[in-house]
C-alpha cells in the first residue's frame, strides 16, 4: 500500500493515518486504513441465502443472489436504482408476500430456519424482523401510541409497561428528549428526522432480532442523517441490522459487511434484472472491489 | 442606497395579451357558475323557512297529525318526525356496518378476485337502482307477507343506502396509503389488525361523513316508503309492526291536498326535515373532526 511514503517522518506511526492524510484525499480509502479491528470477526450467520431469485408474476426481478448476514452486523446493501436491493431486503421478512404475484426461488434461512417453509407464518417472522420504510411512515396515531402499537399487538396492555417500554424505545432512537413533553401529540407532527426516528423507535419497541433498513436516511438532512446512523451504531450490539442505502459514504461510515447489486440487462427482451454481484467486508469491498462493476460504482464512475 | 433606473427593475407585472384574458374569463365563469348554483338552493332554503317558520312551535313537533280538513295551526307533525328518525335509525343500524364490512372486503381483502369484482360491480348496479323500484321489491318479498310497518320502509331504505355506503368508504379505504398497512405488517401485524387497528381508524373521518350523507338522503327518501309503511297519525313507537308514517310521507300527502291546514302542515314537516338534514350535517362534521384529530 501507499503507507511508506507517509510515514517517513519518524514517530507519527501512533497517529492514525487518517489524520496525516491530505485533506483532498477521498473516499474510497485504501483497506489498510480502517481500523484493524473493524470486521473480519465472523459471528453467527442469522441469514443464509443460496441461489436465491425472486419473481413480480412471469418477471424475474432480481436472480441469483447467495450470502449470509452475520449476527449483531450492520450489512450495508449498494447498488444503483433497479438493481433488486430493497428486493432483496424485503424478501428477509417476506413483506413481498404483499405484492400480489411475488415468489421466491432458491433457500432463504433465518436462524438456521427456512423463511418459506409450509408452515412458516409472515406474521411470525415479521415479529421477529422488523422493518424501517425509506419513507416516514407514522401511524396517524399519538407518538405514545405509534409506539407502543407493536408490544399492543403482542398482547402487553400493562400501563405501567407500556409507559416503560415507550420511554426506552424512543431513547433508543434518540428522540425522548424531543418528544417527552407531546406524548399525546400526533406522530404526524413531527419533522421527517424526528417521524423516521419514530418509526424506528416503533421497530425497536418490539425488541425483534433483526432490523431491516430501506434507505432509512434518503428524505432526511445530513444532520438527522447523521442522528440515525449514530442510532444504527449504537444499537448494533442488540440487533441485527441490513441496510439498504444510496449512499456509498453512509455505507462506508456504518457498516461491517457490504453487499454490491448491479442490474443485468437482456437486450433482446429490454428486461432487467438485479443481481449480487459482490459481498464483503466493507473495508475490502471498497478498498480492493474484485469485480470491475464494482470497481468502477464505488470509484464513482457510474451509477 | 444605489438607483436603480427603469430599464434595469423587473417587470414582474402579470404579463398581457391571450393568457391574461384566458385567466380573468375562467375565473368569471367560475364565480359565475357558483351564484347559480347556490340561486336555487337560497330559494329552496328561503321558501321553505317563509312558509314553513310560522307552523313552527313545540306542540306542532309533538301533535299527532290532524285530518286533512282541520284549519290552520291545528295539530302537528310529531308520529311522522318519529317515524322517520326511527325508520332512519334502524335502516342504518342495518345498512351501514353491512356496507364498511363489504367495502373492507372489496379493498384488503378481495384484491383482484372474480367474487370481488363482481360484487363491486353490483353495488354499482345497485347505486343506479331507482328507490321506488328499492320500495316496489320490499313490498312484494316484506310487506306482502307481513304486513306494513316500519321496519318495511327501513328495509327499503337500507337497500338504498348500502350500495351509497360501500361506494364512499371503498373510496375512502383506497386512499389509505400503503405504506400506512406496510408499517403495522412489519411489526408483525396479521391482516384483520391491520384493518382494524391502523386502515379503519386512518379513514374513520371519510367513512363517518359518507355514512352520514348515505343516512341523510335516506331520511329524505319518499318512494320506498309509500308502499311499506302506509300511513299513521299517531305515534307507532314499534316499528316492527302496524303502519307508520314519515316526514317526507306527509309532506307527500300534503303538497298535493286541496285544504289550507294541510298545506301549512306540510310546509312545517318540510322545514323540520331540512332541520333535520342540516343538524346530521353538523353532526357528520363534529364527529369527522373527533376522529380527525391525529391525522393533522
Amino acid at each position: 500500500m501507499d503507507q511508506s511514503d507517509q510515514n517517513s517522518v519518524p514517530g507519527l506511526e501512533a497517529i492514525p493515518e487518517s489524520a496525516t492524510r491530505p485533506a483532498q484525499v477521498k473516499m474510497p480509502e485504501p483497506a489498510a486504513l480502517h481500523e484493524p479491528e473493524r470486521v473480519h470477526v465472523t459471528g453467527t450467520p442469522i441469514f443464509d441465502l443460496q441461489g436465491v431469485s425472486i419473481f413480480y408474476g412471469s418477471f424475474k426481478a432480481v436472480t441469483n443472489v447467495s450470502l449470509t448476514i452475520y449476527e449483531h452486523e450492520i450489512t450495508a446493501f449498494i447498488g444503483p436504482s433497479g438493481c433488486g436491493k430493497t428486493t432483496v431486503l424485503r424478501t428477509l421478512n417476506r413483506m413481498n408476500d404483499l405484492v400480489p404475484g411475488a415468489h421466491v426461488e432458491g433457500d432463504v434461512t433465518y436462524r438456521g430456519e427456512s423463511l418459506y417453509g409450509k408452515s412458516v407464518s409472515p406474521i411470525a417472522v415479521r415479529r421477529r424482523i422488523g422493518m424501517v420504510f425509506q419513507k416516514p411512515n407514522p401511524f396517524p396515531k399519538s407518538i405514545y401510541d405509534n409506539v407502543a402499537y407493536g408490544p399492543r399487538i403482542n398482547g402487553i396492555h400493562n400501563k405501567g409497561k407500556l409507559d416503560e417500554i415507550v420511554e426506552r424505545s424512543l431513547r433508543q432512537a434518540a428522540l425522548w428528549d424531543e418528544v417527552k413533553n407531546r406524548l399525546k401529540n400526533s406522530g404526524l407532527g413531527l419533522s421527517g428526522g424526528q417521524a423516521q426516528r419514530l418509526c424506528i423507535a416503533r421497530t425497536l419497541a418490539v425488541e425483534p432480532d433483526v432490523v431491516l433498513m430501506d434507505e432509512p436516511a434518503s428524505a432526511l438532512d445530513p444532520i438527522a442523517t447523521g442522528a440515525i446512523e449514530d442510532l444504527m451504531k449504537e444499537i448494533k450490539d442488540r440487533y441485527t441490522i441490513v441496510v439498504v442505502t444510496h449512499n456509498m459514504q453512509q455505507a462506508t461510515r456504518v457498516s461491517d459487511r457490504t453487499a454490491f447489486y448491479s442490474v443485468l440487462v437482456n437486450p433482446e427482451s429490454d428486461t432487467r434484472t438485479g443481481t449480487l454481484v459482490e459481498y464483503a467486508p466493507t473495508d475490502r469491498l471498497f478498498g480492493d472491489p474484485q469485480d470491475d462493476r464494482t470497481k468502477a460504482y464505488v470509484t464513482g464512475r457510474m451509477g | 442606497m444605489t438607483a436603480i433606473t427603469a430599464e434595469q427593475k423587473p417587470d414582474l407585472r402579470e404579463p398581457k395579451g391571450w393568457r391574461r384574458t384566458k385567466n380573468r374569463t375562467m375565473t368569471a365563469l367560475m364565480v359565475l357558475s357558483f351564484i347559480l348554483v347556490i340561486i336555487p338552493l337560497a330559494f329552496v332554503l328561503i321558501t321553505v323557512i317563509g312558509k314553513g317558520a310560522s307552523a313552527i312551535s313545540w306542540s306542532f313537533l309533538t301533535s299527532d297529525i290532524p285530518p286533512q280538513t282541520s284549519p290552520v295551526g291545528v295539530g302537528g307533525i310529531g308520529p311522522a318526525i318519529v317515524g322517520t328518525l326511527e325508520i332512519t335509525a334502524v335502516a342504518t343500524v342495518m345498512a351501514v356496518p353491512l356496507g364498511i364490512l363489504g367495502a373492507v372486503y372489496l379493498n384488503e381483502y378481495g384484491g383482484r378476485n372474480p367474487l370481488s369484482a363482481f360484487i363491486g360491480f353490483m353495488a354499482d348496479v345497485m347505486t343506479g337502482v331507482p328507490s321506488i323500484i328499492m320500495g316496489l321489491f320490499i313490498f312484494t318479498v316484506w310487506t306482502l307477507h307481513f304486513g306494513l310497518s316500519g321496519f318495511g320502509g327501513a328495509l327499503a331504505l337500507a337497500c338504498l343506502m348500502l350500495p351509497i355506503v360501500i361506494r364512499s368508504s371503498y373510496e375512502i379505504l383506497r386512499l389509505v396509503p400503503n405504506s400506512l398497512r406496510e408499517g403495522s405488517y412489519a411489526l408483525g401485524a396479521s391482516k384483520a389488525r391491520v384493518t382494524v387497528t391502523v386502515v379503519l381508524p386512518a379513514a374513520i373521518g371519510g367513512i363517518v361523513s359518507g355514512s352520514l350523507l348515505a343516512i341523510a338522503r335516506a331520511a329524505g327518501e319518499t318512494a320506498p316508503l309509500l308502499f311499506t309503511i302506509g300511513a299513521a297519525h299517531t305515534t307507532n313507537t314499534n316499528v316492527f309492526s302496524g303502519a307508520n308514517t314519515s316526514l317526507p310521507s306527509l309532506i307527500f300527502v300534503n303538497a298535493s291536498s286541496p285544504y289550507a291546514g294541510a298545506e301549512a302542515l306540510g310546509w312545517g314537516a318540510a322545514l323540520t326535515l331540512v332541520a333535520i338534514a342540516f343538524i346530521l350535517m353538523i353532526a357528520a362534521r363534529l364527529v369527522t373532526a373527533r376522529f380527525a384529530r391525529y391525522t393533522h
